[in-house]
């Protein structure tokens, strides 16, 4: 869309303008500009690169900026797609994702993936159109209350009445979704503040009194937390996505080697800690590693780091860890004690308690500890039975992990294809896993995998998905083609939504109500109808070759690997069972 | 369970008592009252928030009242040497034949008639919380048409 290397905003362009204090002016007196140019130039001040979005009548104005503006805008077929993508591309960077979307069911459809940022404390800024303050309150065309519908979703939102509160209100929303513990902010545009003009000043301060989060934890609790473990003989690290998005994982591997501690993790905490790693437990809960939810249920001291004690990592929460005294360290101090008793409460990046922690920290070894959790290991070594019908799913992502030698950055659907995922990716590095583990959002790892692959051009980016989760956004091929986004998407094909039948098979008797898909289509036909390239594996031998080929390709490709149809995730802990109550399955 | 007197800084700002009411109820937790204006700064409102709960839930409450960016600050004044006040309209049946009775019953509350027709008086009462319920249950028999309560407001005493 744009036609040369130039700064070509018309106002930049203008002979005689100058910044003068931050307000541009022209002949000594300040120039107004619209709102939507205000938008982006301060999209352009908080250095945004890309901004995923869908076109109406209410962000006309912006759209008209943005046509001819030094910002990448990529075209999703689905409101929905664009919150995702600016979520996967967050999550692969560091840095707030940016989407756009008009009035009334554009605005709506971004809620699931707001939602999904929200639970999963992801910087994402959305911007919705908005009928024109006069229209508002009347159920004019489009219209839709988005800032009411997102309050519960959102870690803050604005609904903009003019035009010249809008430099602020977006310099505070950048600000709010990437600072303390991070979340999605959504801002509500009316029409007439989009063309509206004022004075432009890009703030360069937040006044925000009562926004102050707390980075450095408390010295006197640090020190607490350093003696609680020189004093533990068998403590246990159990660390959340927190440590990703705060940048931790260095940190949390020091603390770990100087005092062999063991590292179970959750599913967002996944790629904070590498699996291969000798002190790695992979991950806890319902369908964690055996040795993990054992180490958690006999340690002395439980060291949780930006982790929220989910339900699905508790199990049956008066029994978790119940010979442990537990250290807290959470961003967010109305996490600490909202699910579970503490005895160590530190408020605080978990970066930087635990660089603090680091120094007042001796070296030593737990070689009774260890071999504790070696025997663990041997009783609940990870496996799994051979497909019945069907390649086994679990060795397709063990092809795929040792394949990309664990250092793509793999998003995944939700169901077994994500729990496989977790339990048999060997990860490396941070930022390198992808998923929704709060809301469960089935549909977000495909437009996750395009925002990932968008703000890391140079990794290797795959969506490891099922039949059933995958046709939730399949419309996002369209996108992906379009610009050229090369994501491989790994179809784990069972005909079934699998983890709902696994329940079925386990708790209902095995009655099957609605979970068979009997209606999918060809994946690699519609692969290749959207221009794409498909790939069908039917048998074991098959998965490396077209994997090695499929990798290899430039632009996206589909797999659809006939996987044995019911296969089952394993080990698993009941729902509302301790997690040391585990069921082992077939093998 | 106790009852605890939260009383929290605001920006005045639109949307913000449906952001605090919307936390309760969806966080489960229960108010009693709430009463909210704005203080002597124009751009800062104050909630008085009456709520039954137990520690634990008091606690999960205020952190995440806290988190709400809008709030500036929470105090729990529940155990503070305090001023409660309530506001209330009682509107009672009442005609020439109960009326001095019930001016008599007013009078005894200090509260004022502010509206007199035929078959109606409307009372004003301000008090705590214990002063109201007392009037209210003392004109009940007479038959209330119309009760409105303004929520409590709570001032701490002293220079505090």
């Amino acid at each position: 869309m744009n036609s040369g290397g130039t700064a070509r905003h018309p106002l930049v362009l203008t002979p005689g303008l100058r910044v003068d204090e931050g307000v541009l002016v022209l002949g000594g007196l300040p120039v107004e500009m619209r709102g939507a140019e205000i938008l982006i130039e301060c999209l352009k001040a908080e250095k945004v690169e890309v901004v995923f979005g869908y076109p109406g009548g209410a962000v006309l104005p912006i759209y008209d900026v943005l046509y001819d503006a030094d910002i990448r805008h990529i075209l999703v077929r689905h409101e929905q797609g664009a919150a995702h993508a600016a979520d996967g591309y967050a999550r692969a960077t560091g840095r707030p994702g940016v989407c756009i979307a008009t009035s009334g069911p554009g605005a709506t459809n971004l809620v699931t993936g707001l939602a999904t940022a929200y639970m999963d404390s992801v910087p994402v800024v959305a911007f919705t159109g908005q009928v024109a303050t006069s229209m508002i309150g009347r159920d004019s065309f489009q219209e839709a209350d988005i800032t009411g519908i997102t309050m519960p979703i959102t870690k803050h939102n604005y609904l903009v009445k003019s035009t010249k509160d809008l430099a602020r209100v977006i310099k505070e929303a950048f600000h709010i979704a990437t600072t303390g513990r991070p979340g999605p902010v959504l801002i509500d545009l009316p029409k007439d503040v989009s063309n509206g003009t004022a004075e432009f000043t890009y703030p360069e301060t937040v006044d925000l009194p009562g926004y102050k989060p707390t980075y450095d934890g408390h010295p006197k609790q640090i020190k607490e937390l350093a003696r609680a473990i020189e004093a533990a003989q068998r403590p246990v690290l159990y660390v959340g996505g927190g440590v990703v998005s705060s940048g931790a994982s260095d940190a949390l591997r020091k603390v770990a080697e100087m005092q062999e501690i063991p590292v179970a993790t959750t599913l967002m905490g996944l790629s904070a800690f590498p699996t291969a790693h000798p002190l790695s437990l992979g991950m806890l809960g319902m369908h964690g590693t055996g040795y993990a939810n054992l180490a958690v249920t006999e340690c002395d001291l439980l060291i949780a780091v930006g982790a929220r004690f989910d339900d699905r990592v508790t199990g049956k929460i008066e029994t978790f860890a119940p010979k442990a005294r537990v250290a807290h360290v959470d961003i967010d101090p109305a996490e600490i004690g909202k699910n579970v008793r503490f005895d160590i409460p530190i408020v605080g990046d978990a970066k930087r308690v635990l660089e603090a922690l680091i120094p007042q920290l001796e070296t030593k070894t737990r070689p009774e500890w260890l071999a504790q959790i070696a025997t663990f290991k041997n009783e609940w070594p990870l496996g799994y039975a051979k497909g019945r019908d069907g390649i086994a799913p679990q060795y397709v992502i063990e092809q795929i992990s040792e394949l990309t030698k664990g250092e793509a950055i793999i998003t995944t659907e939700v169901g077994q294809n994500q729990m496989w995922t977790a339990q048999y990716y060997r990860f490396k590095q941070p930022r390198s896993f992808i998923t929704s583990g709060g809301l469960g959002t089935m549909g977000f790892g495909f437009p996750a995998a395009i925002g990932a692959q968008i703000g890391q051009p140079n990794r290797l980016v795959i969506d490891i998905a099922g039949d059933g989760s995958f046709q939730m956004n399949i419309q996002e091929l369209a996108t992906a083609v379009q610009y050229g986004i090369p994501v491989k998407i790994a179809i784990l094909n069972n005909g079934y939504l699998g983890m709902v039948r696994q329940w079925q098979e386990m708790f209902h008797n095995k009655r099957y109500s609605a979970t068979v898909l009997s209606g999918n289509p060809n994946f690699v036909a519609i692969a290749e109808a959207y221009g794409a390239k498909g790939f069908r594996v039917e048998s074991e031998d098959q998965v490396r070759p077209v994997l090695e080929q499929a990798l290899a390709e430039p632009g996206p490709v589909v797999m659809d690997f006939a996987v044995s149809r019911e296969a089952n995730v394993f080990p698993m802990v009941p729902p509302n069972e301790s997690i040391n109550m585990m069921v082992r399955g077939d093998r | 369970m106790m009852k605890h007197t939260l009383s929290v800084l605001v920006m005045n700002q639109p949307g913000v008592l449906a952001r605090v009411a919307g936390l309760f109820s969806r966080r489960g937790f229960n108010i009693e009252s709430l009463a909210v204006g704005v203080t002597d700064e124009p751009n800062i409102s104050r909630m008085t928030i009456q709520v039954e709960a137990d520690d634990a839930t008091l606690e999960q409450i205020t952190k995440q009242l806290h988190k709400l960016i809008d709030v500036i600050k929470i105090s729990d004044i529940t155990t503070d040497e305090r001023v409660d006040r309530e506001l209330a309209l009682i509107k009672i049946s009442g005609d020439a034949a109960n009326r001095s009775e019930i001016l008599q019953v007013a009078d005894i509350f200090r509260a004022k008639i502010v509206d007199v027709a035929e078959k109606s008086i409307v009372i004003e009462v301000t008090g705590d919380e214990a002063k109201i319920d007392a009037l209210v249950q003392l004109t009940r028999p007479y038959g209330i048409i119309e009760l409105v309560r303004t929520g409590k407001i709570s001032m701490v005493r002293g220079s505090k």
